[in-house]
């Protein structure tokens, strides 16, 4: 087995463009989940109109660049809006159930035949990051320390992902130490209550439905960048799910906890795909082959989410005691 | 002795008002600070409350009394906003208030408690208390973000809200989760933080429900309280000594209408009420059997008292 490969992709993944796009969604999860008690399943959709925002509106509306950013930020907003207005009257598992099925129709639309002109069918679209990458103050070459090198156009990806992820982080954080984010966490623990000292609820869970959304939608644009193309089936509802996972193991409601929880997700999954294709390769496993490696791997997260809600419910930041008084 | 003059003041003050008028439902008071006319709500075919007229006294306690299921609750959730009233109008110191959501119902100075304690668990006391004040700069989004807009104003409502814990003496409890807090606790937390909106109305929803002997003094005292500060209060409960020891005027409540109205000590004896609650035939045997059985047993317990007596 190749240890060095397997350690240097492990230690790589923990700065990595995965956790930064990760992290970004997650930070608006908890958002939603961790301060407003809102349940959405459609985080992946948020990304999908960011990330698709931006790819249509340069290569087919031959936009310029921050056109393209712009365009996606609205369409964030405007999903917000369209998915609060109906739901956020109604309990919480109503914009449960219709966040997880706008996010599958928004997902079919852009994979459908009909629109191929437009969203590129499940190809997908391409060659709209040339604007992004025109930005780039790094010359060609290697960057970094150690094994923490990358190339110059990865390393201006995640200068950008990790400064969009600290302002991200900042944000939420005088948001939720303000009076604002006071009455936010209180439509957490009782809405009616919020509601009988004179605090309009409906549009407290507008506001974090569209931060949230917001942050999600520049997890969205990181990938689109990331990877000079969008493509439907990456937004699809694992993406939520990888999500949620992330801002419990971080721990809900803390800032910092949706990005440790991305990092120690993505270093885990790396690590451990690493570790199973080199005893595949090297013949200490016989029972499956390298290509069942990465589904494995992702039922291994399962039951990594499943012992840890049973023995750090509260993740890695959260407090315990506060776990207990939820007895909803 | 200051206070004490102000106690009995406004005390007297809130007696005198009622003390002429007639004991009929909807009777009209002197200065009202809210009137209902013709309040209906029904669930399908069951009509929960069907008030045609009644008003609340400025200045005083009046307690909203009748038996299970008479539509207390339902009728609180109209005049606030949280449930919609399928018809009827309120006017609260002469404004309407129908169709008003619950969140305008509590800025305009009614404000609620409820039957459950909707303490915010995950929040601390102090937190709890912050959360009442109205008009809070570092509400909104933008402003929110920068603590130079909104950090004066908070530290002027911390201390507010400090001053209310210290009366409602759980200062001791300022940085500790509310869902740590006793039932009794988180009662006296419900009261406090609904006194943080600087209410004139204050319509506790069953204040006594669950509240530890010991504590129930303190919570009474603390409703007259509220009185002597010039608000009024209007109260739902079952305990009939609680609403004799401090209501100074009674509404009762029967089948979603109000049936009697009037002063504490003598509002349990009016007919309307007895009925209400035992049934208007309670005492009426039903046939002849039933008589003689309640003859024979009148007797018995007769010879029973003598046979005692004389063994003495």
């Amino acid at each position: 087995m190749d240890w060095v490969t397997i350690i240097s992709t492990t230690v790589k993944a923990a700065i990595g463009v995965e956790t930064v796009l990760y992290a970004l969604a997650a930070i608006g999860i908890n958002v939603h989940f961790g301060y407003t008690g809102l349940l959405n399943f459609g985080q992946a959709a948020f990304m999908a109109v960011a990330g698709y925002g931006l790819a249509v509106s340069v290569t087919v509306l031959g936009l310029p660049f921050w056109v393209g950013i712009a365009v996606g930020l609205a369409a964030a907003v405007l999903l917000a809006i369209i998915l609060g207005i109906p739901t956020l009257r109604l309990r919480a598992d109503y914009l449960a159930i219709v966040t997880i099925a706008a996010a599958e129709i928004i997902r079919l639309v852009f994979r459908s035949v009909a629109f191929k002109d437009i969203f590129g069918g499940s190809d997908g679209r391409r060659g709209f990051s040339n604007g992004f990458y025109a930005l780039n103050p790094f010359p060609e070459g290697e960057y970094g320390f150690g094994w923490f090198t990358f190339n110059h156009r990865v390393t201006w990806v995640l200068v950008v992902g990790w400064i969009l992820v600290a302002l991200s982080c900042l944000i939420v954080y005088l948001l939720m130490n303000s009076p604002w984010g006071r009455v936010i966490k209180a439509i957490r623990e009782d809405e009616d209550a919020v509601r009988s000292l004179g605090k309009n609820v409906f549009s407290y869970k507008m506001q974090s439905l569209i931060l949230g959304g917001v942050i999600g939608a520049l997890g969205g644009f990181i990938y689109g960048l990331a990877f000079a193309s969008v493509q439907p089936d990456i937004f699809g509802t694992e993406t939520t799910f990888f999500a949620y996972t992330i801002v419990i193991l971080g721990g809900a409601a803390r800032v910092l906890g949706p990005v440790v929880g991305s990092m120690i997700f993505w270093v885990l999954l790396v690590l451990i795909n690493g570790l199973l294709s080199g005893a595949v390769e090297a013949g200490y496993i016989t029972f499956m082959n390298s290509t069942q490696v990465g589904p494995v791997r992702f039922l291994l997260v399962g039951v990594g989410l499943i012992l840890l809600l049973i023995y750090r419910p509260q993740g890695i930041f959260g407090d315990k005691r506060e776990i207990a008084f939820d007895a909803r | 002795m200051h206070a004490d003059t102000t106690t009995t003041g406004r005390k007297a003050a809130a007696l005198a008002a009622f003390k002429d008028l007639a004991r009929d439902p909807g009777v009209p008071k002197p200065d009202p600070i809210l009137v209902v006319d013709n309040v209906v709500r029904r669930f399908g075919g069951l009509t929960a409350v069907e008030v045609e007229h009644v008003e609340v006294q400025r200045g005083s306690i009046t307690a909203l009394i009748g038996p299970n299921g008479a539509g207390k609750t339902t009728f609180f959730n109209q005049l606030t906003g949280f449930d919609t009233a399928d018809s009827g109008q309120w006017t609260f110191n002469g404004s309407s208030m129908n169709g008003v959501p619950p969140h305008k119902v509590a800025r305009s100075g009614m404000v609620r408690t409820f039957q459950l304690t909707k303490a915010l668990s995950r929040l601390t006391v102090l937190e709890n208390m912050r959360l009442g004040a109205q008009a809070q700069k570092g509400e909104s989004f933008w402003r929110a973000l920068v603590p130079g807009f909104w950090r004066q104003q908070e530290d002027e409502i911390t201390q507010r809200a400090e001053e209310l814990l210290v009366r409602f003496k759980l200062d001791a409890k300022r940085e500790d989760f509310a869902g740590s807090l006793s039932g009794g606790q988180r009662k006296l937390l419900e009261m406090a933080r609904a006194l943080m909106v600087q209410p004139e109305l204050v319509m506790l929803d069953e204040p006594m429900a669950g509240v530890n002997p010991a504590l129930t003094q303190s919570l009474l005292g603390h409703v007259k309280d509220l009185r002597e500060q010039g608000m009024t209060v209007l109260f739902v409960e079952h305990d009939m000594d609680m609403v004799r020891d401090i209501s100074d005027w009674v509404i009762v409540m029967a089948q979603g209408a109000v049936i009697a109205e009037g002063p504490p000590d003598t509002i349990m004896s009016d007919a309307r009420v007895i009925d209400a609650y035992l049934g208007a035939h309670h005492d009426a045997p039903l046939s002849d059997s039933e008589l003689e059985e309640q003859l024979h047993q009148a007797e018995a317990a007769l010879e029973a008292e003598i046979e005692e007596e004389t063994q003495k």
